[in-house]
């Protein structure tokens, strides 16, 4: 077969559960045998129209969908250029695009009778959308989290316990994202008979990142149809900022074969993406390797120890992304670019000035970017971003990276 | 045939089971690890499990976490690892000697140049927890190629149906996981792991050896007589985390290596 040119962005994975080189199921044998199974359940319940009646109805009802596509006049003013929309998933029940998936995948936990549901969590956003649902429906949840982000973000561990949720201050390894992560594989492993493991993000081995991936899906079908209804055609350069990248993707993939728009994702910078490796930008500063089920983008050593990231933004402090996006940016059908603290908090700072929004720190990022390019651009190039979070459980960073003291 | 085959051959005429031990290359620094390994032999081991530390260890307990933490604090890379085994060789040929850890340490120096070095250095197999089936393409195949054997990890939910899959392209010995869950936590209880194990005997002709959770002499031998041999990890790492000299390590060696060898 002569080696064609994908004529198609939206085919993958394949049955390995590979996008090119990338994903795959790179975990111990215990957790083998409830990972086919999952796949299993999930092919059967992507065709399931019970399944997405269920999905619609709370997404409607419960979530607040479909999210606002909202024309940020007076920041396109201001930057002088591109029309610029955003599209508002900060207003989701929860205050973010987490929900979104945590919903399908609690769905898909109750249909595989499954009583437990465990968590990693870094800021806290998919701690809370798992709680939250959990709370729904009665069932059991445990979230981990860094010990040093427990502390960090107080209010979202609150909000957790009063959801009924327990959570578990994870000290192994250095405390972070990624040691939660590690810590919610060792309780999956340890208890794999009756708990389902919500990932949140899309990454993990297969099928996880396809899977979260078509849960978050729902924010580029939205945008497109609503784009579409506003301006007649579609957008020009579609943005969003990227941690493990699951609000990236998201908006991404319905646009993947839409060959005239522009694809941007925007990774954190932190101090700078140089040798200090004070970053997370996994795909401007990292190199292949495998990690938490699949192969993807790291940051990582010359003998393959996993480097611990660096982001004023607790969201996207991870040394990794989702492996999609690896291939996206190895084929190149989307862009990659970083974004420093400094930049993300001008961001956050001009949103709150110019549209009355106070943004999250993580699509602060994606925000920063555009404030790059947009006065470079022409008065009719469509912009879409991603705002995928608000910034209420922000605002003691914020203040304290502005020497400003909150205590009264 | 590799050492492992071989020295199971060994046991098998002798009717003796097999010891296995496992200690963290590197932990708390090399003199002491190396010094520990080369002890082991005389303390009646008759399998070295030598752990590849790894930021990551997503299989493993708070004790070989903190053991493969240390390992790296003091500078631990794979390439001193493979150095301790090559010095080891020196003056012992014939203890079999697997590689333990994860994938990204051996994928991030190159599995073609990994294997090369392995075997060169007198490492006999390897056993890589996040590599399954489904992905023995990566490494299971090639090291079977370059004569390592590739040892895999069978567990309580391999049924029926998915253990021709694990056996496969096993080769060495099996290495049955006694409980759902991660090292040097719950105990192994020969009861339950008896019938497991005669499951998977019914199904291969390679030994089985029963690792995770055993950590007394009285436990090794327990499970030794229900298996071909059984693995302490945990109980021995702890040791070495405790500060203990290799002296009094290889005593407490000795000690579970007989429980063992008294099944």
């Amino acid at each position: 077969m002569p080696e064609d040119m994908p004529n198609s962005y939206m085919t993958g994975p394949d049955e390995q559960g590979r996008f090119g080189i990338f994903g795959g199921r790179f975990v111990s044998e215990t957790l083998m045998p409830l990972i086919l199974d999952l796949e299993e359940r999930y092919e059967h319940a992507k065709t399931d129209p019970t399944f997405w009646a269920e999905m619609n109805d709370l997404w409607t009802h419960y979530v607040g969908r479909p999210s606002p596509l909202y024309y940020a006049e007076r920041l396109t003013q201001h930057l002088g250029g591109a029309k610029i929309y955003m599209k508002r998933d900060e207003l989701n029940h929860t205050g973010a695009h987490k929900i979104n998936n945590v919903l399908g995948q609690i769905i898909l936990a109750r249909r595989m009778g499954k009583t437990r549901i465990i968590a990693e969590t870094g800021a806290g956003q998919h701690g809370v959308a798992t709680a939250t649902v959990c709370a729904k429906f009665g069932l059991k949840c445990v979230v981990y989290m860094g010990a040093h982000d427990v502390e960090r973000q107080a209010p979202n561990v609150f909000r957790m316990k009063l959801l009924g949720a327990e959570v578990i201050p994870v000290t192994s390894g250095r405390g972070t994202l990624k040691d939660a992560m590690n810590d919610a594989l060792r309780d999956w492993v340890t208890n794999v008979r009756d708990t389902f493991y919500c990932i949140g993000t899309v990454a993990g081995p297969h099928p996880y990142p396809a899977m979260v991936r078509d849960f978050q899906s729902i924010i580029g079908k939205e945008a497109k149809q609503q784009i579409l209804e506003r301006e007649g055609r579609l957008p020009d350069t579609i943005i969003a900022a990227i941690g493990g990248g699951s609000n990236a993707m998201g908006l991404f993939y319905p646009f993947l074969d839409d060959k005239s728009v522009r694809i941007i994702g925007v990774e954190a910078g932190g101090k700078g993406v140089d040798d200090r490796m004070e970053h997370c930008a996994s795909l401007t500063g990292g190199r292949p390797g495998v990690l938490h089920g699949n192969r993807t983008y790291l940051l990582q050593d010359e003998d393959g120890q996993i480097l611990e990231g660096y982001s004023i933004s607790a969201g996207l402090d991870y040394p990794g992304i989702g492996p999609e996006h690896s291939w996206l940016h190895d084929v190149g059908r989307a862009e990659y670019v970083s974004i420093t603290d400094a930049e993300a908090l001008a961001a956050f700072q001009l949103c709150c000035e110019q549209e009355g929004i106070i943004p999250a720190l993580e699509p602060s990022h994606a925000l920063a970017h555009v404030m790059k390019i947009a006065p470079t651009l022409p008065k009719d190039h469509l912009i879409v971003m991603n705002l995928c979070g608000r910034g209420d459980k922000d605002i003691f960073t914020v203040a304290k990276h502005l020497g400003v003291n909150m205590k009264i | 045939m590799t050492r492992i085959d071989d020295r199971f051959a060994e046991l098998k005429a002798k009717g003796r089971k097999a010891f296995v031990a496992y200690i963290m290359a590197g932990d708390p620094d090399l003199d002491t690890s190396l010094a520990v390994m080369q002890g082991l032999p005389g303390a009646g081991v008759d399998v070295i499990e030598l752990g590849m530390p790894f930021t990551d260890p997503m299989a493993d307990g708070p004790t070989i976490q903190l053991a493969g933490q240390r390992a790296l604090d003091g500078g631990q890379t794979l390439a001193k690892t493979l150095d301790m085994v090559r010095t080891f060789r020196k003056t012992d040929q014939t203890t079999p000697i697997v590689m333990m850890g994860y994938y990204n340490p051996i994928y991030s120096r190159g599995v073609d140049r990994f294997l090369v070095e392995a075997k060169e250095a007198g490492i006999d197999g390897l056993i890589v927890v996040d590599l399954p089936p489904e992905e023995d393409e990566e490494l299971c195949l090639p090291a079977q190629k370059a004569g390592l054997n590739f040892i895999r990890l069978a567990t309580p939910t391999t049924d029926a149906k998915r253990l021709p899959k694990v056996l496969q392209n096993t080769s060495g010995f099996v290495y049955y996981v006694s409980i759902t869950g991660i090292t040097g936590a719950a105990a192994a209880q020969a009861a339950e792991v008896a019938p497991e194990v005669a499951r998977i005997k019914a199904a291969t002709d390679l030994p089985v050896i029963v690792g995770f959770g055993i950590s007394t002499p009285d436990s090794a031998k327990a499970i030794a007589t229900i298996a071909d041999g059984c693995v302490v990890g945990s109980a021995i790492v702890k040791e070495i985390g405790a500060g203990k000299a290799p002296a009094e390590v290889l005593a407490q060696v000795a000690a579970l290596a007989q429980g063992a060898h008294s099944a």
